[in-house]
């Protein structure tokens, strides 16, 4: 910290609420990467071991949420600490989600092998996930360093998860529409890609937490949405239209 | 052992070696050796390790080494400009408040691992998208479209495609394999460079008049001898021509260049270079460094339009190396790409094998 506080214990309280949130952020980044990972490898032990760890998550976030509020309780703080303490319940609430979404993703592959015509098209949802993780990691990076550079990118970035989301929600429908057989796998990879969009859209929270700690203000214009499955009717037509 | 041993130990050591201390449930990295320092960051000394680290597994390890004041293990990974690191890490419990943690780098298996496992799942994942729709059809032939002779012959003429497709990517896998067995044996044929761009450029005549592609050459009026396997460098220029035709878009012009011979700094030889440019839409930087990696596709759809199998420069790539050369790509988006083959002279290549021998 280049601003040390008169009390030093302050500052190794806030040094201990984002060591929780880095914690809380390398568990999600990993939660992320073994979902993708079960669900390539079909490694329904690994899926299991993501829904568990999902416990584990939702605790370091109440420990945190306590801790935060013990923090403004007791050192009533301002200005920038208050930013940070701010940001930090924002940004565990984030990982929250994100983490829920990983679970549920977990959840899905377990389902999938179930099914019989489950289909074999594990590239495309593989990259969307290493993308969001990608995302993810260089947001909490940024959120360590103040990196305001980076957290911009991340924003930006958000709309490359939108796109992959869109070609896969075509390329599902195409599937869907071939052999009706494919809708139940086809529904659970669809929903699959829309849990690893939702994340992307978390992840940008999060590097926009970063901006308001660093300047103390949002950026003003509003994000493109790249999203285009339930504005534009064109999107839901396929080729094999 | 006294700080100032504990400090010279890691410095000293041969693996990248963190040195922690822990108060009041806060780790700092108290001392880090030059290795650490390369892969964490050159100021990560008297910082807290969760600006450094945000594994929960390393922290997880160090909480348990503490705990029960023994050494522990963990596995874990680190992305580093989108590639992803794999380690091994040992944290030594040092007394209450002190532990050194050793990293060993076990990247190089982890990615043999992965390739072998994105090779085995593309190559059956290319074989059964043509081999499915093939099915399809037969069942329909069989079934509804029986009696209708307008869908038999269209239904046909989609299965002939599937099957060149299939066709063309188990010759692809078929010369692949086989560069490989060759790799090490070194060409010792004496061929002409100029005589098998003008054979490779008679092969391509048919694909660039049907795509109204010009192409103009330079050069190719010298003599130019390499030590070399005719059929595979027709097969280098063919494939690197063809892509060239194929992405450059019709109505183009792809220019090809002999250069007789240049010092080639990277080989430290006296090499013959060929140019392959296209004026197409070029290929963005990040793809470049992976081109030539098997199935690595630029673009789904436009390759499945264009009937590539994601092996071609996978193979030009093998047999440059076989031959000692090198394959470079220069491009920009918007400025059209151009391959290059560098390959050591003959002369070069004998005078290497008279004084190694």
């Amino acid at each position: 910290m280049v601003n040390n506080h008169i009390a030093s214990a302050f500052d190794r309280d806030l040094d201990k609420i984002q060591a929780q949130i880095m914690k809380m952020g390398g568990l999600v980044e990993t939660a992320i990467r073994d979902a993708a990972t079960a669900y390539e490898l079909r490694d329904l032990d690994l899926a299991a071991k993501v829904r568990a760890n999902d416990k584990t998550i939702d605790q370091i976030e109440e420990t945190i949420n306590d801790e935060c509020s013990k923090l403004i309780a007791l050192r009533a703080p301002t200005a920038i600490d208050l930013r940070l303490v701010l940001s930090v319940f924002k940004v565990s609430s984030n990982l929250e989600r994100i983490g829920d979404y990983a679970k549920n993703m977990a959840k899905r592959t377990i389902v999938l092998e179930g099914l019989a015509n489950s289909h074999d098209r594990r590239l495309g949802l593989k990259r969307l996930a290493r993308e969001v993780e990608l995302m993810l990691k260089d947001a909490l990076d940024a959120y360590v360093n103040r990196d305001l550079d980076l957290a911009r990118d991340v924003i930006a970035r958000d709309m490359d998860i939108d796109q992959m989301y869109n070609a896969l929600f075509r390329e599902f429908l195409t599937y869907m529409m071939e052999d009706p057989r494919n809708i139940t796998p086809c529904m659970h990879l669809h929903f699959m890609a829309k849990n690893l969009e939702r994340m992307g859209d978390h992840v940008t929270t999060i590097a926009e937490q970063v901006v308001f700690l660093v300047t103390g203000q949002r950026d003003e214009d509003e994000r493109d949405k790249g999203d285009m499955t339930s504005s534009d009717p064109e999107m839901s037509k396929t080729s094999k239209g | 052992m006294a700080q100032i041993s504990i400090d010279r130990l890691v410095l000293g050591t041969p693996l990248p070696t963190l040195l922690l201390q822990r108060h009041d449930g806060l780790d700092t990295i108290r001392n880090a050796n030059a290795l650490a320092r390369d892969i964490f960051g050159t100021e990560i000394v008297d910082k807290p390790l969760f600006k450094v680290l945000r594994d929960a597994q390393i922290f997880d390890m160090l909480d348990r080494v503490f705990d029960t004041q023994t050494n522990q293990t963990c596995r874990f990974q680190r992305d580093v400009a989108r590639s992803t690191m794999y380690y091994d890490a040992t944290a030594i419990w040092m007394g209450p408040d002190q532990a050194v943690v050793q990293f060993t780098d076990l990247t190089d298996l982890e990615t043999a691992n992965q390739m072998r496992r994105d090779f085995v799942s593309n190559v059956s994942h290319e074989l059964k998208t043509p081999l499915a729709a093939l099915m399809g059809f037969i069942e329909t032939l069989l079934g509804p479209a029986r009696p209708d002779p307008v869908a038999q012959e269209r239904f046909l003429k989609i299965m002939n495609q599937e099957a060149q497709r299939m066709n063309r990517l188990v010759s692809d896998l078929l010369s692949l394999s086989r560069v490989e067995e060759t790799q090490r044996m070194r060409p010792t044929k004496t061929v002409c460079l100029n005589d098998i761009l003008t054979s490779s450029l008679e092969v391509l005549q048919p694909t660039a008049q049907t795509n109204n592609v010009q192409i103009t050459t330079q050069g190719l009026d010298q003599r130019v001898c390499i030590l070399g396997d005719w059929d595979q460098l027709v097969q280098v220029f063919v494939n690197l021509m063809e892509n060239a035709i194929k992405y450059g878009g019709p109505d183009n012009t792809v220019v090809l260049t002999l250069v007789g011979s240049v010092y080639e700094q990277t080989l430290r030889k006296t090499c013959a270079i060929v140019r392959v440019k296209d004026h197409g839409p070029g290929i963005d930087a990040v793809h470049l460094p992976r081109l030539a990696e098997r199935f690595y596709r630029v673009d789904d759809h436009r390759d499945r339009k264009t009937g590539g199998t994601g092996l071609g420069l996978a193979i030009v790539k093998h047999i440059a190396t076989r031959h000692r050369g090198r394959m470079v790509v220069q491009s920009q988006r918007g400025q059209g790409a151009e391959f290059s083959i560098i390959l050591p002279l003959a002369a070069e290549i004998n005078g290497e094998l008279v004084s190694s021998s």
